[in-house]
């Protein structure tokens, strides 16, 4: 009976079958045998494999026992076991699991005890050169040298020797420190740089147990991509200088949401703990930024505890500013964009609200009617990998939401309005006007300003009202990217002092203007707003998910994801 | 061809059969392309010419030749491995890092008879389709590789090399590279990474079988330099002939390599199979110095598992079945293979009853921690604890527990690691450890602490205090 | 690393202004020079002395008596290898004539212990004929 026959199921062009400790499960062909495993449930413990990276099979860790079907001397059959499949003959030397595709008829055993021999012995290994450093280790609590020690190791040491001494806390690039003690030489971090980010600076120096992972001191990591580095790092080897001994992570709280650093809409983790954040990672999403993201979206979040920061609304009285309570704010706002009608009014809006901000400025524009409606276009320089030039997160979302064709190009004819006296009061949302032009000169001759900040500006300065809104950081709300995905935004902090949430502050001024009724859910508001926006129709808040959903073509690709899947095509990375 | 006359003092022993050494020690004899093929030599480059590449290779698997560096594998089915619809150009590399410690034959065809190599050389890649080869040399051969580089430009002259070879369409270039120390560079893939540009590390295997995916991802034939100059031999005489020399399965000559503790060591061409440890030592070597006896012998450099004097080994199936011993092993692949060791690169090193082992196997774990080249866990940091037991043993302070740990560490590294380097520095410490005991106890009991029992532990003790 | 074998006989080591200028004609980066400059035993990143010598160390020599063909050696040509350390292999005498360290297996096994000198090969180097052999060196 041919092997291609029997009952078991049978192998098609595309599937093979696998038997993962004792079960039999199909899987692609050419899947590699670590990912045939974790498909069964069966987690191979790794250090230097990586998804989105080539596969050295050099840490031995994901070592398995390995057996296939002998094959039947001519004239002979195939011995079959009780599922129909040919016997497996086991081999009595292990395989790596990375880099070795499944073939069929294949058996793998994970939990054997020459399995299980192999990950004591390279634990013990690991350990026996590396310094007790977990007390001072910023991995502490993510390390797999600790988790794995856990479960795969011995439990207690008889190195009696003394240990390799290597270099310690090294300054290899302005936001990463080294330890070369550390360093479990999986060589991730060099891969990383080659492969992905093209700025091939890392390398290994001398030889045997003395390998040390340095750079050469003229060229430092200084890209803007170093921190991935960080995450993919297995130890306390590589970390960010930003993050260094500042909180441990078991005390922090991780919350998903979308950088807002550019157009690409990176997906995040924020962590934080009372209120305050101690950094940031990148999710893994294989349709914006694959696992990583750029340095400077990463430390963004200092913004949000710099010293001038607003936490109070504000009101002029004279030449400088009084706090005021909200409802006076509010009232204040409403009261004086009234007293102007249609296009006496202008808004200039911001692309780094969210959907639902936005929508409710839509909503006041329409109260207010006025066709004077605008954000500012911030475009900047955009890189090969991740980077996208415009720096404003949902550019897409304010083309769809206020029907802008080209955002920024009213801008221009708004600041002559102002100056020639026909636009008589200006609403601006989230944006320092004053860089596009709108000075102190320009602005003067408005009759009534209001503006809406995070931080001090110029602008909140020239105005009659200072509204204190919150960043990105701490509300929810749907984006739209730049390759037209919408994705959530999670609240990870609250607003400081007596700064607001833009969401509500919006609606208390619809309110306050035309007596709307406030929207408790985030959402119903959504729902509303997807009803008359013709991108969003259909969709709810909650069906948006983790990953986000593509609303828009927008036919633009990603320099970086291109680069990937070419890379999955030939092989080289699984993807 | 007239019959070689050797050098007063050097000329072979009885039990010798000079293929591939005829001209080392040679009296009358050097290194230039007038000598060699005043001697005949080039005839055979011609002969291979004549034939087609598939008719050489046949000879070849005909021949049984096995690869002289150190694993033992079929030459000709090692050649076959390239794909045969390979669209890529195929390379050849001559492995002339000849490092592995107790080897000392490579040097001598090289200093002395390189055009012998190149013949095999020009005449494998004829066979494999190889435009391009290179002999990898190690950075402690300088005269050799100058040697190598005038034989090459001698051949040239003589269109024996380069372009349209014998005015045939045959294209071939050969390049020295000089290696820069490094013993790993003799691993295969290793070489080709060095090769390359790249720190030596060896590849995985799969994907990078060289044959397939070797130099620059094109399919590469790496073989030792004595191997290549059989191939020269095997053409000359054909492949069934030259498989009626030495024993079945273990055909032609090897040249073995012998030192330690004999009277005479030094290099000799014999018939595989055909001479065994006990004569080697005795009869041809001179024997063990006065009044020692032998204690151990390394028999195929020292990646390979020691043998004690007084072991028996039980060798063979069914009715073939027999016990020898030591003196009676025959110097071949299989048998060594069969009696736990394995024929290896032919240095066989010879230990009599003067020699502690702690302190043998401690100077083997040094040359291995240094050899290393750090790119897997285990041998990484295997190779260097081993070695610091054994140091600490050696300069007094071991423990009872060391002999069991020395054994595990090597069980965790042999079969978990990239390449045979693993077994390489782990068979040395799980064989000597099993197999003298005793030795390893005296440098754990208490009463010898704090002792250097050896002299030459002052180098390992000193390595201590650091 | 031909170039850098050429850059050592030109310079007798391979110093940080040569990795530079290796990695810039192979239009390569420096931390890729500097990964094989420091695997390989052969390229020596400090300065030896007018003459270096190797002894090889490994299992045959050693038993051939290497280690006192080593104090000989040192004995006679003035040097002090007390700093010899895994990162500072090389010693070198007073007058910089001299500079010696270890080499592993130099492939003569049948006529240890063997040397180095230069790029001159010297065998069967016992202790007693070290001072023929250095006087041979001025």
């Amino acid at each position: 009976m041919n092997l291609l026959m029997s009952p078991a199921n049978k192998q098609t062009e595309d599937l093979v079958n696998v038997q993962v400790d004792g079960h039999w499960i199909q899987v692609k062909r050419g899947t590699r045998m670590i990912e045939a495993c974790k498909q069964a449930s069966a987690e191979v413990p790794h250090y230097c494999y990586h998804p989105k990276l080539s596969s050295p099979g050099n840490c031995r860790m994901c070592l398995v026992e390995m057996g296939m079907p002998p094959r039947p001397a001519p004239g002979q059959e195939a011995e079959l076991d009780n599922d129909g499949h040919a016997k497996i003959s086991w081999m009595p030397r292990p395989v790596i699991a990375c880099a070795n595709t499944v073939t069929e008829g294949m058996g793998i055993r994970t939990q054997s005890t020459l399995a299980k021999e192999c990950r004591e012995g390279v634990m013990e290994f690991l350990l026996i050169n590396h310094p007790l450093d977990c007390p001072i280790c910023d991995q502490a609590g993510e390390c797999t040298l600790q988790e794995y020690s856990v479960e795969h190791g011995k439990g207690e040491s008889r190195f009696l020797e003394n240990k390799v001494k290597k270099p310690k806390n090294v300054d290899i690039g302005p936001r990463i420190r080294l330890d070369d003690e550390r360093c479990v030489l999986c060589s991730r971090c060099v891969r990383f740089t080659q492969e992905i980010v093209d700025d091939d600076v890392l390398g290994f120096v001398d030889r045997g147990s003395h390998n040390v992972l340095t750079i050469h001191p003229d060229k430092p990591l200084a890209n803007n991509y170093s921190l991935n580095t960080v995450d993919i790092c297995p130890v306390g080897a590589l970390t960010s200088n930003d993050f260094r001994f500042k909180m441990r992570v078991w005390f922090m709280r991780e919350t998903k949401s979308i950088c807002n650093g550019c157009a690409r809409g990176c997906n995040i983790l924020i962590s934080s703990r009372e209120n305050k954040i101690y950094r940031q990672t990148p999710r893994e999403n294989n349709e914006v930024n694959s696992s990583w993201m750029c340095d400077s979206g990463r430390l963004n979040y200092h913004l949000l505890e710099s010293d001038a920061r607003l936490t109070d609304p504000m009101m002029k009285k004279g030449k400088s500013h009084e706090t005021v309570d909200w409802p006076q704010a509010i009232r204040s706002t409403a009261e004086g964009l009234l007293k102007y009608k249609g296009d006496e009014v202008a808004i200039i809006a911001s692309a780094r609200m969210t959907n639902e901000e936005l929508y409710l400025v839509r909503v006041l524009a329409d109260t207010l009617e006025t066709k004077n409606v605008d954000t500012l276009k911030c475009h900047g320089e955009g890189d090969d990998y991740l980077n996208h030039k415009d720096r404003r997160p949902n550019t897409n979302g304010a083309k769809a939401i206020l029907k802008l064709r080209s955002p920024g190009s009213r801008v221009n004819s708004i600041k002559k309005g102002i100056e020639s006296g026909s636009i008589k009061a200006l609403f601006v949302y989230g944006e320092n006007i004053e860089s596009k032009g709108f000075d102190d000169r320009v602005l003067s001759k408005l009759k009534f300003l209001v503006s809406s900040h995070i931080l001090a500006n110029p602008t909140a300065k020239l105005s009659d009202i200072v509204l204190p809104g919150a960043s990105y950081a701490e509300k929810r709300g749907s984006m739209i990217n730049a390759t037209g995905r919408l994705q959530l935004l999670n609240k990870a902090i609250e607003p400081p002092g007596n700064s607001r949430d833009d969401w509500e502050i919006l609606q208390d001024l619809n309110r306050a203007m035309d007596g709307k009724d406030f929207i408790y859910e985030l959402a119903d508001l959504f729902s509303e707003m997807a009803s008359i926006v013709p991108v969003l129709k259909g969709l709810t808040l909650s069906g948006i998910g983790e990953k986000g959903a593509s609303v828009i073509e927008t036919g633009e690709t990603i320099p970086l994801l291109e680069r990937e899947a070419q890379r999955v095509n030939q092989g080289l990375i699984v993807g | 061809m007239e019959a070689p006359k050797y050098i007063k003092g050097k000329e072979p022993h009885k039990s010798e059969y000079r293929m591939i050494f005829r001209n080392v020690d040679r009296r009358g004899w050097d290194a230039s392309i007038k000598s060699y093929i005043a001697d005949g030599g080039y005839r055979d480059l011609k002969k291979a010419l004549k034939m087609k590449p598939q008719e050489v290779t046949d000879e070849v698997k005909t021949s049984g030749l096995r690869g002289r560096g150190g694993a033992g594998f079929p030459t000709g089915v090692k050649w076959g491995f390239i794909p045969p619809n390979n669209k890529k150009p195929v390379y050849l590399i001559c492995n002339a890092d000849e490092s592995e410690p107790g080897t000392f034959k490579d040097r001598y065809i090289v200093h002395q008879d390189p055009h012998q190599l190149i013949e095999g050389m020009l005449i494998s890649c004829y066979a494999v389709g190889a435009k391009v080869a290179y002999i990898y040399i190690r950075e402690e051969f300088p005269e050799g590789a100058k040697i190598l580089e005038g034989a090459i430009e001698e051949a040239r002259k003589k269109n024996l090399l380069g372009k349209k070879i014998l005015g045939g369409k045959f294209n071939c270039e050969i390049y020295v590279h000089r290696g820069a120390g490094a013993y790993i560079c003799g691993e295969e893939t290793g070489l080709i990474e060095s090769l390359e540009g790249k720190r030596p590390y060896p590849r995985i295997k799969p994907p990078y079988f060289p044959a397939a995916l070797g130099l620059y991802m094109c399919p590469t034939i790496v073989n030792n330099v004595e191997s290549l100059c059989h191939v020269k031999h095997i053409i000359a005489m054909g492949g069934r002939e030259y498989a009626k020399i030495g024993t079945p399965r273990n055909t032609g000559t090897r040249i073995l390599c012998v030192s330690g503790d004999v009277i005479r060591p030094g290099y000799f061409e014999v018939e595989v199979g055909k001479i065994t440890m006990g004569e080697l030592i005795n009869d041809v070597c001179g024997g063990l110095r006065k009044g020692r006896k032998l204690k151990g012998v390394i028999p195929g450099g020292s990646s390979a598992k020691v043998l004690r004097a007084g072991e028996k080994y039980t060798i063979g199936t069914g009715e073939s079945e027999r016990t020898i011993g030591i003196n009676e092993i025959p110097m071949d692949f299989d048998t060594l293979a069969a009696c736990g060791s394995m024929a290896g690169s032919g240095g066989v090193i010879v230990m009599d009853d003067s020699r502690d082992m702690t302190w043998i196997l401690n100077n083997i774990n040094t040359f291995y921690a240094h050899e290393s080249c750090g790119q897997c866990t285990p041998c990484r940091e295997g190779s260097l604890w081993m070695k610091k037991i054994t140091d600490r043993m050696v300069s007094g302070a071991g423990v009872p527990s060391d002999l069991k740990t020395l054994t595990s560490v090597g069980d965790n590294i042999a079969g978990r690691t990239i390449c045979a380097f693993g077994e390489a520095c782990a068979w040395p410490t799980q064989s000597f450890v099993a197999k003298f005991p005793e030795d390893f106890k005296k440098h754990t009991s208490r009463r010898n602490a704090g002792k250097e029992l050896n002299p030459e532990s002052k180098a390992a003790a000193a390595g201590l205090k650091r | 690393m031909p170039l850098l074998h050429l850059l050592q006989q030109e310079y007798g080591h391979i110093n940080e202004e040569s990795v530079n200028w290796v990695a810039e004609k192979l239009d390569i980066e420096p931390i890729n020079v500097l990964e094989l400059v420091t695997f390989y035993p052969g390229f020596r990143q400090t300065a030896p002395g007018k003459y270096h010598i190797r002894v090889c160390r490994t299992l045959s020599c050693a038993m051939a008596g290497c280690y006192e063909t080593m104090e000989k050696f040192c004995e006679v040509a003035g040097i002090d290898r007390s700093n010899v350390s895994h990162h500072n292999p090389i010693a070198v005498s007073e007058d910089g004539k001299f500079s010696i360290e270890f080499a592993e297996c130099l492939a003569s096994c049948g006529t240890g212990p063997v040397c180095l000198i230069g790029d001159e090969f010297h065998e069967s180097v016992k202790a007693d004929n070290v001072a023929e052999i250095i006087g041979k060196y001025d």
